[in-house]
């Protein structure tokens, strides 16, 4: 079975698995991270995402053999070395942004890629940039506001 | 009574490893307080029914080693946030600080059996049992300490964990006073419960103390846990509804799918164990692949499935019958509409997941289930092993808005476990699985007819109601689990489950002098079970629609014809807040905005919802701008938890009454994943606003079902405020708007 070095969350990890794994069952099966979560498995509801280089992907198709030197960055990465969380997820805690919480992975993801490209997105920019990811519980309105208080704090 | 006799004690219990949520410290904002002492009056109403089977303080909670205290509740985390409101509840009568209060969730052998969590009883069943629980615990411990340090009651003050004398010289923590015992005390009545004005904790905004795991990538969900040596499976639901396993070959399974450790075929149930998740996907694909099933029947045609519910009723069951609806239904001011739902998903973000390990003697089980202990019966009958010999862990899942798949999850690994003991196996669904064998909300008609005097009342009400079956949660009958259906000797279900789900709220909640309400059940051609406020979702779109109408005919302002049919004051306050709210809002052309009352289940919760939208001449397309609510739940125990309730469910039902649908065609359920079965994204979500009215000196209500009723019908009354188009059948689409 081939092996794969990843940079994950500032670490190298090696894996070995078939080429067609997607990065979400490297992610969670291999390297017990918790982070990305399943949801559909067909790039659909965005619970899976992660940052690769920097930018919100679904984790459930891709390929691990794609991956080569690419960054990966999951929820667990995004606090700093302190552990001090980062100021999106920590809008989501002080907005209480969630019910069960099993969207809050692609959620947070998905609103660090956007800040990062537009750091003082308009209510419908924050929209779209959330549109592939679903939320069952309808936590929705809190997180709008959770990411619009994030922009002011970055 | 009690007592405490040295030969029966027990042992302190030590912190119990539990994966759910360990609580961090909190902020400190409650930390430094007066130490005084709250006044406390007798409660004297009825004990909550949770309280039958549990009826004593250890039941409810028991002192660690430490001197903290540790509750437990038979209750799950579905991310309804009943976790914080029982440990504020606990805290509350017990003077802790909340982070001296450990919660443990339903676990089978640990918890009282409290049945489901579910129709948004948690709060009165199972916090309330907690609070009177906790209540009665703090007057036995003020009772042993002034024992011990020889002093009266009066002269002792108990906070923060520790009893104290009031000159302050002596002092014992509550592990100190039991010395090793529990309290093995009835709760009876009178209990001395806290007075609300002196409330530290219960109806403030108090923050979840998971979410902060929540954003850190923390284990949370069953999804999360692992074991050592844990393995993956799957199981390959059957073609269709009734498709039998008639062949499957696995002669190349395992030179084509590396890991596979295990197939276990039993009747139409095929299951594979592969080392890793994605190999047991791979299996699984081959398999499918290489199985042959036998078709079975056709659903109806979509375009007439309700007609055909009408062909397959049961007679008319009259569920409540006043005055004589008959005499005045002759008067020219009558009318009648006709309002119509489809299925629809419970749809959760998180496929359901099981795990169970058989260990030679016990069958453990990790579920997400929402009644762990029914779960427990239906599972034993399935598998014909003791109930003793099954244990079960309530461990969060995603949230699930009903009876869904969890069980069937759990059923699966039970199954597996038994035929590859000695590991732990980890079945988790697919997107497609979830999609096309959730047991969804069922599709149901609701026929009203009312008529009008001179003066524009109601004089006589009708409704008539066709459902299936509200509630085929799994209990004693374990055909209510899928697998049993599937295995060798398969077993039908037998009964049609909770049938007055489908009435529920059918009664409009006003007062009408003659009133008429009629059920016509079937079994329809769907797998159906609870979602989310079961038949009052439907039955208020109707009634709530109607009153429009009937206001419209009688010329007079919705919310003013609603509160002349209204004697209930804190039904008219919902409503008059509601107004005063919405008051300054300007509409523009194309533009409306729409109300609708309800009181979930005619006996709890009131909400009150206004929705203002917009609707494009000319695509149709409906956009809500903003939906309001004002709700009454009683006394609230979390301000912020029952806020984020009622947004969460008014914008999942917006949800349901604009999108959603489950589409079938042949054999198949053609709804297999997101894009078949769209439901609201970001673009999409409406501003929401709720307020909500405390009634501190009435009982606490649940609030996880309330705002959703009245949603539906305010959405439809906006629109045709906006458009001049009045949808009866769900959803409101733009083509049914244009059409
Ligand atoms: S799990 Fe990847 S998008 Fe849904
Ligand atoms: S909080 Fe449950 S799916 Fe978003």
């Amino acid at each position: 079975m081939p092996k794969y070095n990843l940079h994950i969350n500032g670490s190298q990890k090696s894996v070995e698995t078939e080429a067609d794994t997607p990065l979400l069952y490297v992610l969670r099966d291999y390297l017990e991270l918790n982070g990305p979560k399943f949801g559909c498995g067909l790039s659909q509801c965005g619970a899976c995402m992660v940052l690769i280089d920097g930018v919100a992907e679904t984790s459930c198709v891709r390929p691990v053999g794609s991956i080569r030197d690419s960054k990966i960055i999951t929820l667990e990465g995004l606090a700093d070395n302190n552990e001090k969380l980062h100021p999106v997820q920590e809008a989501f805690v002080q907005e209480q942004a969630a019910q069960c919480g099993y969207c809050l992975n692609g959620m947070v993801i998905a609103s660090v890629s956007l800040l990062r490209k537009n750091p003082n997105p308009n209510d419908s920019e924050i929209r779209e940039g959330l549109e592939l990811n679903l939320c069952r519980c309808s936590a929705h309105s809190r997180i709008l506001k959770a990411v619009k208080s994030a922009a002011k704090n970055l | 009574m009690i007592e405490l006799p040295k030969t029966s004690r027990r042992k302190f219990l030590r912190n119990i490893g539990y994966i759910s949520v360990g609580f961090p410290l909190l902020s400190s904002c409650f930390a430094e307080q007066d130490q005084k002492i709250a006044a406390r009056i007798n409660y004297d109403g009825n004990l909550p029914g949770s309280m039958r089977n549990a009826s004593k303080v250890n039941a409810w909670l028991q002192v660690l080693e430490n001197g903290r205290v540790l509750v437990f509740s038979g209750k799950v985390e579905l991310g309804q946030g009943i976790r914080m409101a029982i440990c504020q509840v606990a805290a509350e009568e017990l003077d802790l600080e909340l982070d001296q209060v450990e919660v443990h969730l339903a676990e089978t052998g640990v918890t009282p059996d409290e049945g489901y969590t579910a129709g948004s009883g948690s709060v009165p069943n199972s916090a309330m049992s907690v609070r009177y629980a906790a209540a009665t615990a703090r007057q036995k411990l003020l009772e042993l300490a002034s024992d011990k340090l020889k002093t009266s009651i009066e002269n002792l003050i108990l906070y923060g964990g520790k009893v104290k004398s009031k000159n302050g010289n002596q002092s014992l923590n509550f592990a100190e006073i039991l010395e090793g015992a529990q309290i093995d005390l009835e709760v009876t009545r009178p209990v001395p419960v806290k007075i609300n004005t002196e409330y530290r904790y219960v109806g403030k905004s108090i923050h979840r103390k998971d979410i902060p795991k929540m954003v850190r990538g923390e284990a949370i969900y069953i999804q999360d846990l692992r074991f050592p040596g844990m393995v993956h499976a799957r199981v390959l639901r059957p073609a269709s509804y009734q498709a039998k396993l008639l062949s499957i070959d696995q002669s190349d399974l395992t030179s084509q799918v590396s890991g596979v450790l295990k197939t276990h075929i039993n009747g139409s149930f095929v299951g594979v164990i592969a080392e890793r998740e994605y190999q047991a996907i791979q299996a699984e694909n081959f398999l499918r692949r290489k199985a042959k099933w036998s078709s079975g029947t056709e659903f109806p045609e979509e375009k007439n499935l309700f007609d055909h519910i009408k062909s397959i009723a049961d007679p008319a069951r009259n569920v409540r019958e006043e005055g004589i609806v008959s005499s005045e239904f002759s008067s020219k001011n009558t009318i009648k509409a006709k309002y119509t739902k489809p299925y629809i998903m419970h749809g959760s973000i998180g496929p359901a997941c099981g795990i169970a390990k058989y260990d030679g003697e016990t069958l453990h089980i990790w579920s997400h289930s929402q009644g762990i202990y029914p779960m427990r019966r239906a599972i034993s009958g399935m598998l014909k092993m003791e109930e003793s010999k099954i244990h079960v862990i309530s461990v969060p899942g995603a949230g699930c808005f009903g009876h869904s798949t969890a069980d069937d999850a759990a059923a699966d690994a039970a199954i597996l476990a038994l035929e590859y003991p000695g590991k732990h196996i980890r079945v988790q669904w697919s997107r497609n699985d979830e999609h096309t064998w959730e047991p969804y909300g069922t599709a149901m008609i609701m026929e009203m007819e009312a008529s009008l005097d001179d003066q524009g009342k109601i004089t006589a009400w009708k409704s008539d109601v066709w459902t299936d079956s509200h509630s085929l949660r799994p209990d004693s009958d374990p055909a209510t689990l899928l697998d049993t259906r599937y295995l060798e000797n398969p077993v039908q279900l037998k009964g049609r489950g909770y049938l007055g789900g489908g009435h529920r709220n059918a009664d409009p909640y006003y007062d009408f002098p003659n009133m008429q309400v009629n059920a016509y059940f079937f079994e329809g051609p769907l797998r159906v079970s609870s979602l989310r406020s079961l038949g009052a979702y439907s039955n208020i779109f109707a009634i709530e629609s109607f009153m429009d109408e009937l206001a419209e005919k009688g010329d007079k302002d919705p919310i003013e014809f609603r509160i002349a049919h209204l004697t209930d004051e804190r039904a008219i306050a919902t409503l008059k807040k509601l107004k005063d709210i919405t008051q300054s809002q300007s509409v523009k052309e194309g533009e409306g905005i729409g109300y609708a009352f309800s009181r979930y289940k005619n006996n709890t919760a009131y909400c009150s919802i206004a929705a203002k939208v917009k609707v494009d001449p000319e695509t149709g397309k409906v956009n809500i701008q903003k939906m309001w609510a004002v709700g009454d739940v009683g006394q609230i125990i979390n301000l912020d938890g029952i806020k984020n309730q009622f947004e969460g469910g008014m914008i999942q039902a917006a949800s349901w009454t604009l999108k959603e649908q489950v589409r079938f065609s042949g054999e198949k359920i053609s709804s297999e994943d997101w894009y078949d079965y769209p439901i609201f994204r970001f673009p999409e979500i409406p501003e929401v606003e709720v307020e909500m009215i405390d009634r501190p000196n009435e009982n606490a209500e649940g609030g996880g079902e309330v705002s959703m009723p009245p949603t539906g019908a305010a959405i439809a009354n906006a629109v045709y405020r906006a458009s001049g188009k009045r949808v009866n059948d769900l959803p409101i689409t733009s083509e049914k708007i244009l059409g």
